[in-house]
């Protein structure tokens, strides 16, 4: 088999481990492609290189795509969501002053209950609480908002911010933000350096959000159906070995080597493993999912993950039909099932489903007859029906 | 009378944003700007009321600026990045010489153009400055673990420079792999046995 170049880009963080992982393993040679990867300094950057055809595949925030075919940012190239790359892994944050605050008011960290957490702050408070988020189009921003919303936080009781992740502990320093929602492993990163406390993983608000899609432009999708098929396989074989624990410590290892995210090794199987270290006096909470690459079949685009990012980015923005076909069209679950069923045969039989309605793992229909999803609840127990839209 | 362009260049670096600045004000008449990188950097930007905002595409601060392309950011008017139209062209250029630019909708593309060719060609000439700048370096380091490859040769095995180098180059040829890479695992091995 010829080997086929693929370049690809990501932004250094441990979601971006299927991808880096299928090249530095072999599960992309084993495909006859050689992924030519880039480090994006950052994801307007990244969207760039995308939409202008300088990589043909990226690692992506799951509501970029949606935002960008309801022409929110300023690019409209047609890109599709081919698989979901991983599930939650972020971290809400504060800094020293909150995190004082909090202390001083018996809050215990607990690293679990959004409300206790939303009540606290709303005790500690004065005026409404600056946080700093990665990108404007990125599920950390929509998490937040709806944690607002539905909690004493309050909608107007937050302001959220763009900041670099790399400068989120500076910013913290400079009171520019006073708390922030950021994936691993920044947010342990804040924690080892002293500027802030861990308060919720991002799953603690929905326990099975989309955090980062495969990405490619639908007109190369079209036109390469064969190398999209090659692509998708590695990085699901990719996602299949990430899932197992016995290989944390090496995946580990292999991020944390400077071409790629140049942090220790022992920071990044903290989000890998789902043990993280809430604040810098060393207490430990363990997750169960705190980020998953394969389980509860990870991976496969649901159309109505699409309609919920749609909707509340319409909600966010004032503009934008999250109801079109077009729109749900971006996570594409046909270009999932057509290349991957060979490989799987447990991916879902339905394209569509309630999310947040899933309070335990729960076995649904699949070709295999194996398959059985996780726990996918909103913590105010609200439901998200699509074929109500 | 149209009025003067107003456009704010975001670069840390002192040396290069005056370059910048002075070729924009010889392609047209304008207010130039320069913002530091810095956490508050969208309020700064938006002091400005900027028509045209030109920033470093590897500037990781990239990410706030797409905040001002948003409706409910913090500028007025809302900035779009070579949204489409007489602009599309350019994008592509821009891409390629690592420079990102947002403008006002609705700004003439007569006006907009000369900005742009203008702060590509910069833009790109210091991208080739750096790459070569970063080749010389990368050069030179290699030599110098080359020599030191070859000093560790003379020693151990008694031979003059010449036929040291030969012996790394005859290494490398064999394995396939670059003298310097042959090089640099002969002192990390040697390091490693002290």
């Amino acid at each position: 088999m010829k080997t086929t170049t693929i370049p690809a880009a990501y932004v250094p963080l441990v979601d971006a481990a299927p991808l880096i992982v299928a090249h530095e393993l072999g599960f992309a040679e084993a495909e006859g492609i050689a992924l030519d990867l880039t480090a994006a300094p950052s994801w307007s950057s990244l969207r760039d290189m995308l939409a202008f055809g300088r990589v043909d595949a990226a690692h992506m925030l799951s509501p970029l795509p949606v935002a960008m075919a309801m022409g929110l940012g300023g690019i409209a190239t047609a890109l599709s969501a081919v698989s979901v790359l991983s599930v939650n892994g972020t971290v809400i944050g504060v800094g020293k002053p909150l995190e004082d605050r909090l202390r001083a008011l018996g809050y215990d960290f607990d690293f679990v209950d959004p409300f206790k957490a939303a009540e606290a702050l709303a005790q500690v408070r004065r005026g409404p609480i600056v946080l700093g988020v990665p990108f404007p189009f990125s599920m950390h921003v929509e998490l937040l908002r709806y944690w607002s919303r539905a909690s004493a936080l309050g909608p107007e009781g937050i302001v959220i911010r763009t900041v670099p992740p790399a400068l989120m502990a500076s910013a913290l320093a400079a009171g520019e933000v006073d708390a922030f929602c950021v994936g691993e492993p920044w947010g342990s990163v804040a924690v080892e350096r002293g500027v802030g406390a861990l308060l919720l993983p991002g799953k603690a608000i929905w326990s099975f959000a989309p955090e980062k899609v495969l990405a490619v432009r639908t007109n190369w999708a079209e036109a390469e159906p064969d190398l999209l098929a090659r692509l998708l396989r590695a990085t699901w074989k990719a996602g299949r070995w990430l899932a197992d624990p016995n290989v944390h410590a090496a995946a580990s290892d292999l991020l944390s080597r400077k071409a790629y995210l140049d942090v220790p090794s022992e920071l990044i199987n903290r989000a890998l493993s789902g043990h993280l270290i809430v604040s810098s006096r060393g207490a430990h909470r363990q997750i169960d999912g705190f980020l998953e690459f394969h389980r509860g079949a990870a991976t496969f685009p649901w159309r109505s993950q699409s309609r919920w990012i749609a909707q509340h980015l319409c909600q966010s923005h004032g503009s934008g039909n999250p109801t079109a076909d077009t729109i749900a069209n971006v996570f594409r679950s046909d270009l999932h099932r057509l290349h991957l069923s060979m490989l799987d045969p447990d991916l879902p039989g339905a394209s569509e489903k309630v999310e947040g309605a899933i309070p335990r793992a729960t076995p649904v229909a699949s070709a295999g007859g194996r398959l059985t999803l996780l726990p996918n609840e909103f913590f105010d127990g609200q439901i998200f029906d699509p074929s109500a839209l | 009378m149209t009025k003067t362009l107003s456009i704010v260049v975001v670069e840390e670096d002192q040396e290069r944003a005056v370059a910048i600045v002075d070729a924009l004000k010889e392609a047209c008449v304008c207010d130039v700007f320069v913002v530091g990188n810095s956490s508050g950097l969208a309020r700064k930007i938006a002091a400005h009321v900027p028509d045209i905002v030109l920033i470093d595409a590897g500037n990781p601060t990239r990410d706030v600026m797409e905040e001002l392309t948003l409706a409910s950011g913090p500028l007025e008017r809302p900035v779009a990045m070579f949204v489409s139209g007489a602009a599309g062209g350019l994008a592509q250029a821009a891409i390629e010489a690592g420079l990102s630019a947002y403008f006002v909708d609705g700004l003439a593309p007569g006006r907009l153009k000369p900005v742009m060719d203008t702060a590509i060609a910069r833009f790109a000439m210091v991208r080739q400055m750096r790459s070569e700048l970063a080749e010389t370096r990368r050069a030179l380091e290699e030599r110098k673990v080359i020599d030191r490859a070859k000093g560790l040769l003379m020693k151990a095995k008694g031979l003059d420079e010449e036929a040291a180098y030969a012996l790394l180059r005859k290494a490398a040829m064999d394995q396939g792999r670059r003298v310097a890479d042959v090089a640099e695992a002969l002192v990390t091995a040697s390091g490693l046995l002290g």
